[in-house]
């Protein structure tokens, strides 16, 4: 049996995570590395977890030239 | 003395001015006396005192929004936030102006009241809006049924001609095929996952009024496979002056229709006799000239469709490009599922492949043609040649050796109907 919904969500939160703050992921640097870890997922299931993750606050869509996934946090250009 | 010289010379001549709409919001919205104060300073110092910001937006899309503050708060307070919000057009821009009183009612609750019918894609651009009142005026809109557009890297907000609506050349309903794939495409205008933006534009005939051919990356451009239909008589009536020319749009008043028309047909596939005008129907490029001079002569076929053009865009990574023909006819009929699985084998080829920023007519021109191709399972066509051979070299996959040996012939018709 394959990895679940909720694992990969996790799996998912963690690799945002451990980028934050040295690489910026895209949606499809995150389904291209689970897919190559879990061959039975495919791209659609990588996007709904991303999505879950982003209904959920605990990741937000960012947009600095190209769009990344990230974790929030405060936005640079809203400081004084 | 006036805060805003520069400005106030914007209002001289004798154009609308956006400066004198912007003073008549001022006097009800007071951060627009901010706006203006610092576009005062923008145009004496010649620098922008914008911001881009890149988190800002509402829970569960990534997309819509467009951050916005001002390197200058503490001098122009009004202005500290001040976000862009796309909110996704009606397919051919029909409003009822119930429907334009929602949305200005809306904007002027929760943001600067100054908006923008429609910006580059197409949407209704909401300028200026609090990081706090984002999200109230996204709950309002959507409880009202409006939604956002796109933004980032995502599938834009497409749009169309009026098509059927107002015009008779349509050769498919744009308004329709519109609706029908914005619906389709939901995940893709809300949650950025492609290398860049990609947009669709519907145009229902060859004049392109919505410029698909140089604003769409998929330029989905109504065409007819079948005979321009003629009307004989009305084209003597043209001849004689009884019918003018354009609807009466055009530089004279009465046509010379082989000096206008014949004359100036790019595939000199016309002739007339001072009688009968005839038209060599397999070499017309459906330039849509002669239809556009004698509107009540000559009319498009009855066998219609779309051509499916791939790859314009802006300069960006490359210069600019126009978009050129993958897909010579495909009939667009609802649940226009073949245009679907073509979209859909674009996109996915390109998400996989395409690099950050690179555009899809990019990749193409990076890949090749040929690996496009076999991608998105389209047969070769002549239509697809979009620039001659300039090199003698041609490389053979070992797939070409295969299928010689199976007897393929270089020229193919299946798939498309290329005669
Ligand atoms: S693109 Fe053609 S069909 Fe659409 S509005 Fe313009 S002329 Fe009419
Ligand atoms: S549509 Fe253009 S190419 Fe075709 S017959 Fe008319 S002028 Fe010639």
């Amino acid at each position: 049996m394959g990895i679940s919904k909720e694992e990969l969500v996790e799996e998912i939160f963690q690799m945002v995570e451990k980028a934050h703050g040295k690489r910026k992921l895209k949606a499809s640097d995150i389904w291209k590395d689970m897919i190559k870890k879990h061959p039975e997922v495919d791209k659609k299931i990588v996007q709904d977890a991303i999505k879950t993750l982003v209904d959920a606050g605990r990741c937000v869509y960012t947009y600095f030239g190209g769009s990344f996934v990230e974790i929030p946090h405060e936005e640079a250009a809203a400081k004084h | 003395m006036s805060k805003t010289p520069l400005l106030d010379q914007l209002e001289s001549g004798p154009w609308p001015s956006f400066v004198t709409d912007l003073k008549r919001i001022a006097a009800k919205k007071p951060q627009v006396l901010d706006l203006l104060g610092q576009l005062e300073r923008s145009y004496q110092e010649k620098i922008t005192h914008w911001k881009h910001g890149g988190i800002v937006g509402v829970l569960g899309y990534g997309s819509g929004i467009i951050g916005r503050y001002s390197d200058l708060p503490d001098e122009f307070p009004g202005v500290e936030h001040f976000h862009t919000m796309r909110i996704n057009q009606p397919s051919g821009w029909f409003y009822t102006t119930a429907a334009l009183r929602q949305l200005c009612d809306i904007w002027d609750k929760h943001g600067s009241s100054v908006m923008n019918l429609h910006g580059a894609t197409g949407d209704v651009i909401f300028l200026g809006c609090r990081t706090e009142n984002l999200e109230p005026c996204f709950a309002e809109l959507t409880a009202a049924g409006w939604d956002l557009g796109g933004s980032g890297s995502t599938f834009r907000s497409p749009s169309c001609c009026v098509g059927p609506a107002r015009c008779e050349w349509s050769c498919y309903d744009t308004m329709e095929a519109c609706y029908e794939i914005t619906q389709e495409m939901q995940f893709d205008l809300h949650r950025p996952s492609y290398p860049y933006k990609y947009k669709i534009k519907f145009s229902g005939c060859p004049n392109d009024c919505v410029a698909a051919v140089a604003r769409a990356d998929l330029s989905v451009i109504g065409v007819w496979k079948d005979d321009i239909r003629v009307d004989q008589s009305a084209v003597q009536a043209y001849a004689g002056g009884e019918l003018k020319p354009k609807g009466g749009g055009a530089h004279v008043d009465k046509l010379d229709v082989q000096a206008d028309v014949v004359g100036l047909c790019p595939t000199y596939c016309m002739s007339y006799d001072g009688k009968t005008l005839k038209i060599d129907d397999r070499n017309c490029n459906h330039c849509m000239h002669c239809i556009n001079m004698m509107p009540q002569a000559l009319r498009p076929g009855t066998e219609t469709g779309a051509a499916i053009l791939l790859g314009s865009h802006a300069p960006i990574l490359e210069g600019a490009q126009l978009s050129w023909v993958i897909q010579p006819f495909m009939v667009m009929e609802s649940p226009y599922d073949e245009f679907k699985e073509l979209n859909s084998r674009i996109t996915e080829w390109w998400a996989e492949h395409g690099k950050n920023r690179e555009r899809v007519g990019e990749l193409i021109l990076r890949l090749g043609m040929r690996e496009f191709l076999e991608a998105a399972e389209l047969p070769p066509a002549p239509q697809q040649v979009r620039i001659p051979r300039a090199n003698p070299f041609f490389f053979w996959n070992q797939s070409d050796f295969d299928a010689e040996a199976k007897g393929r012939k270089y020229y193919q018709t299946e798939g498309f109907d290329v005669e």
